[in-house]
C-alpha cells in the first residue's frame, strides 16, 4: 500500500504561486505516496510564533495537528513551515496535555519537500528538463533547521540542460526573515542586495530555491532594481512546471 | 561622539547602512574572523564534541553557581585577597572607587572588560577625579575618541588605520607631526609609547576575567597585547571586575573552554598570553600587587536562572556570534545603542535594560540561526530572542499596529473557509493590479514590504481553489 501523504500547501504558495502546490503534487506522487490536500489548512503560524504571539501560534498549531494527524507523512514545499511543524510545534504546545504528545508524533513524520523525495523515498533524479544556468539559494530553514543541502543539488543535476552554479556564501541569509523583512526593510535589502550580486557573479540566469518568502523578498528587490535574474521555485523546475518566473510579465 | 540609545535603533542603523568606511571594516568580520575561526576549527578536528563539551561545562556551573561561588570566595581569601559581592552596577562603581580611595589611588590602568563597559565605570572614575586609562589597544583608541566599543573583542574593530592615525594625532599633543602614522606597525608603537608611561604611573590596576575557577580560586584572563600582565602586577592594588556566571568547578574545565574561546574569537589555537591570578603577592613572588580585590557582579544575571534565557548565562563573550550574524555585518555594534550588540546583546539586553528598551535588539534578527550555530557553548540564541519577543507580546508592549495586524490575520487563520475566502481575494486583486507586468509596485498598505521590493503579481487562483475544481 502506497503512504499516505498530506500536502501542507504553506500559505505563501497558495496565495501567490499555486502551481508550486501542483508540482509537490506531481513530484510526491512520482516518489510512489497518495496525496491529499485537507481543506482545513491554512498557514503554519510561523508569523505569530516568531512574533511572541504564542497563543495565536497555539491555537493554529493545534489545527494543523488536527489536519494533519491521520497521514503516514506530512510535506511542506517550504523548509521555514517544515522547520515550524518539525522543530517548533513540540516546543510551542509542551504545555497542553491534549496536545503535546500528538506535536511530537506529528514532527516526527514532517518533511521538507525536497529532503522527502530524496531521504525518505530515495528518490536519485527526475525526467525533466530545463535550459538555463542556475544557482540554488539555501534558505536558512532549510538548511540549519532542516539539514537540507545536498538533496536539491542532486535533484537539480538529473535535471536535462540544467546547469548549476554554486553561491560563493550559500549559508549567509537573504535578510527575508518573515516580518523582519516588513519591519526592517533597510537592513532586510542591504542583505538582499549581497545575496543578488552573490548569485550574479555565479553567471547564472536562473535562482532556485525551496522557500517562497526568500524568493518572492529577492524576487521583489530585484524588480525594484531593474536587475534581470528568473526567480523559481525549486519543485517548479523539478516537476517539469514552466511559464513566467515570479514577477514576469505574463 | 555621543553614544546612541538602543531606540534609536532604526535611525542608527539607517545611517550604519550608507556609511562606506563602516561597511569595509564590517566586511572584515568575514575575511578576519569567520575565516580565522573556520581554519582553526579545521586544523583542531573535532570541535563539536569540544563544544558539546563546553556546555555541559558552562550548565554544570550554572546548576551549582551558589556553591562555586563560595568555594571560589574561601579559596581567594585564604591567600589574603578580598571577595566583594555588587548586586547592581552601582554597587560595583560604589566598591571599585572605595577600595581606590582607602588605597589613595588616583591614576588607574585597565585590561579590557565589557563589565567595566555594562557598569559604565570610567565616566563614574571620572567624575569622581579619578584617571582610568585603557591599555588594550582598541580600548585605548576608543577612549581617546570617547566612543562606547562596537564589537565584544575587538572594541575599535569599526574604525580604519587612517582614523586611528588621526585621533592620535589629535590626542598626543607631542607627537612630531612629522612622524608617519601610516602603517599599523607604527600607530601599535606609538600607542606602547604613551601607555608605557602610564602602566608606570598607575597606582591601581582594574581588568575583568574570562573565568573563575572554584577549586583553586583563579581568575584567569587572555590577552594578545600582554597589557593585562602590566595592568595587574605592576600597581599596588589590583581589582579584578567580573560577572558572577563566569566561575567553572576547576582550571581543567578552564582549559577545555580555552581551547573554544581562541579559537572561536580570534581563530587562534591559544592567545598570546593566558594569565592565572591566585591573589596578591605572597612572600616567596617578586612581583605582583599588594592588595588583591575581586569584585562579583550580579546585575540580573541571578534572576536569568530557571527561565528560557538561562543559557544565555553560559556565554563566554567570543563574539563568534557577532562575526557571523548577518545584522550586525550589515550595521555595526554602534547601531545597538548598548554595551553588548549582535545575537547575544539581543539575548542580555532585555534583561538589563528592559523587555521594551530593548525591543529593537531582538526584533532586528531574520533568525537565520548561524549565531547558535557558531556559538562554542550551544547557546540557543533565536530561541532565547523570541522568547523575549514573547515577553513583550504578553506584557502589551509590542507595537498596537503589529499586535492588531497580527490580530485580524489570526482570526481568519483560525477560520479555514474564511480564510479561503480572503486569500482568493487578495490572489484575484493583486492579480488585477499586477496587470501584465507581473508585479505590483507599490500598495497604500505593507509600507516596509513595499519601500524596497516590488511584489511579484500571484498567479490569479489560490491552489485550494484550483486543487477543489481540478479535474
Amino acid at each position: 500500500m502506497k503512504p499516505r501523504v498530506g500536502l501542507f500547501v504553506t500559505c505563501l504558495v497558495d496565495l501567490v504561486r499555486p502551481q508550486v502546490g501542483f508540482a509537490a503534487v506531481k513530484l510526491i506522487e512520482l516518489a510512489g505516496c497518495d496525496i491529499e490536500v485537507p481543506a482545513t489548512q491554512t498557514c503554519c503560524g510561523q508569523p505569530a510564533w516568531n512574533s511572541g504571539a504564542d497563543k495565536h501560534a497555539a491555537d493554529i498549531a493545534r489545527q494543523v495537528v488536527d489536519a494533519f494527524e491521520s497521514f503516514d507523512y506530512v510535506v511542506a514545499p517550504s523548509g521555514s513551515c517544515a522547520g515550524m511543524l518539525r522543530i517548533h510545534y513540540p516546543e510551542l504546545l509542551k504545555n497542553d496535555d491534549a496536545y503535546a504528545t500528538r506535536a511530537r508524533s506529528l514532527a516526527a513524520k514532517s518533511h521538507e519537500l525536497i529532503s522527502f523525495l530524496v531521504r525518505v523515498r530515495g528518490m536519485k533524479d527526475v525526467a525533466a528538463r530545463s535550459n538555463v544556468r542556475a544557482c540554488y539559494h539555501d534558505s536558512c530553514s532549510s538548511l540549519r533547521e532542516n539539514g537540507v543541502k545536498t538533496e536539491p543539488r542532486t535533484l537539480l543535476a538529473s535535471v536535462n540542460g540544467l546547469e548549476l552554479s554554486e553561491l560563493k556564501e550559500p549559508e549567509v541569509c537573504c535578510g527575508f526573515g518573515g516580518l523582519f523583512s516588513v519591519k526592517y526593510p533597510e537592513i532586510s535589502e542591504r542583505l538582499a542586495n549581497d545575496k543578488i550580486a552573490d548569485a550574479q557573479a555565479t553567471g547564472a540566469d536562473t535562482l532556485l530555491g525551496a522557500d517562497l518568502g526568500c524568493l518572492l523578498h529577492l524576487a521583489g528587490c530585484m524588480e525594484k532594481q531593474g536587475k534581470a535574474m528568473k526567480v523559481r521555485h525549486v519543485a517548479e523546475v523539478l516537476a517539469d512546471i514552466h511559464g513566467p518566473a515570479l514577477g514576469e510579465p505574463r | 561622539m555621543t553614544a546612541s540609545t538602543p531606540q534609536e535603533f532604526p535611525a542608527e542603523a539607517h545611517a550604519a547602512l550608507s556609511d562606506e568606511t563602516l561597511k569595509v571594516a564590517l566586511r572584515r568580520l568575514k575575511t578576519h574572523f569567520a575565516l580565522g575561526r573556520q581554519l582553526a576549527f579545521t586544523r583542531y578536528g573535532d570541535m563539536e564534541a569540544l563544544r558539546e563539551q563546553g556546555r555541559a561545562i558552562r550548565d554544570y556551573a550554572l546548576s551549582r553557581l551558589d556553591s562555586l561561588l563560595e568555594s571560589f570566595e574561601r579559596q581567594v581569601k585564604s591567600r589574603g585577597g578580598q571577595v566583594h559581592w555588587a548586586r547592581d552596577a552601582k554597587e560595583a562603581r560604589d566598591i571599585i572607587l572605595k577600595i581606590l580611595r582607602e588605597t589613595g589611588a588616583k591614576t588607574v590602568t585597565k585590561g579590557k572588560s565589557m563589565v567595566s563597559e555594562e557598569i559604565a565605570l570610567n565616566p563614574f572614575l571620572e567624575a569622581n577625579g579619578m584617571h582610568p586609562v585603557e591599555t588594550d589597544l582598541g580600548e585605548y583608541i576608543i577612549q581617546l575618541r570617547k566612543e562606547p566599543p562596537s564589537h565584544i573583542i575587538a572594541p575599535a574593530f569599526h574604525l580604519s588605520k587612517e582614523q586611528v592615525a588621526e585621533t592620535f594625532r589629535e590626542s598626543h599633543t607631542e607627537l612630531d607631526p612629522r612622524r608617519s602614522l601610516e602603517e599599523r606597525t607604527t600607530l601599535v608603537l606609538e600607542a606602547r609609547r604613551m601607555l608605557r608611561a602610564q602602566f608606570e604611573a598607575a597606582d591601581a590596576g582594574i581588568t575583568g576575567a574570562n573565568f573563575l575557577s572554584a577549586e583553586e580560586g583563579a581568575a584567569v584572563i587572555v590577552t594578545n597585547e600582554g597589557n593585562g600582565d602590566l595592568t595587574r602586577l605592576l600597581p599596588k592594588t589590583h581589582i579584578v571586575l567580573t560577572g558572577i556566571e563566569k566561575v567553572v568547578a576547576d582550571l581543567d574545565d578552564v582549559s577545555v573552554l580555552l581551547r573554544l574561546l581562541t579559537r572561536s574569537a580570534t581563530g587562534q589555537d591559544i592567545s598570546s598570553y593566558v594569565t592565572v591570578m591566585l591573589g596578591p603577592r605572597n612572600a616567596k613572588e617578586a612581583d605582583g600587587p599588594e592588595n588583591f580585590h575581586i569584585v562579583l557582579l550580579d546585575n540580573g544575571r541571578s534572576r536569568l536562572i530557571g527561565t528560557e534565557a538561562e543559557d544565555v548565562l553560559r556565554c563566554i563573550r567570543c563574539a563568534a556570534c557577532l562575526n557571523h550574524c548577518p545584522i550586525y555585518g550589515a550595521v555595526g555594534g554602534h547601531s545597538y545603542g548598548a554595551t553588548y550588540s549582535g545575537p547575544i546583546g539581543a539575548a542580555l539586553n532585555p534583561n538589563l535594560l528592559g523587555v521594551s528598551a530593548a525591543r529593537h535588539h531582538t526584533n532586528a534578527s531574520t533568525f537565520c540561526g548561524r549565531c547558535a550555530e557558531v556559538c562554542p557553548v550551544k547557546i540557543p540564541l533565536p530561541k532565547i530572542m523570541r522568547y523575549w519577543r514573547a515577553r513583550e507580546y504578553a506584557s502589551g508592549l509590542a507595537p498596537k499596529a503589529m499586535t492588531f495586524g497580527l490580530g485580524l490575520w489570526a482570526f481568519a487563520a483560525k477560520r479555514p473557509a474564511l480564510y479561503r475566502f480572503f486569500s482568493a481575494t487578495v490572489a484575484w486583486t493583486l492579480r488585477k493590479l499586477g496587470g501584465k507586468k507581473g508585479h505590483v509596485h507599490a500598495l497604500p498598505i505593507m509600507n516596509g514590504w513595499f519601500a524596497v521590493r516590488d511584489f511579484p503579481a500571484p498567479q490569479g487562483k489560490s491552489f485550494h481553489h484550483l486543487w477543489a475544481h481540478r479535474k
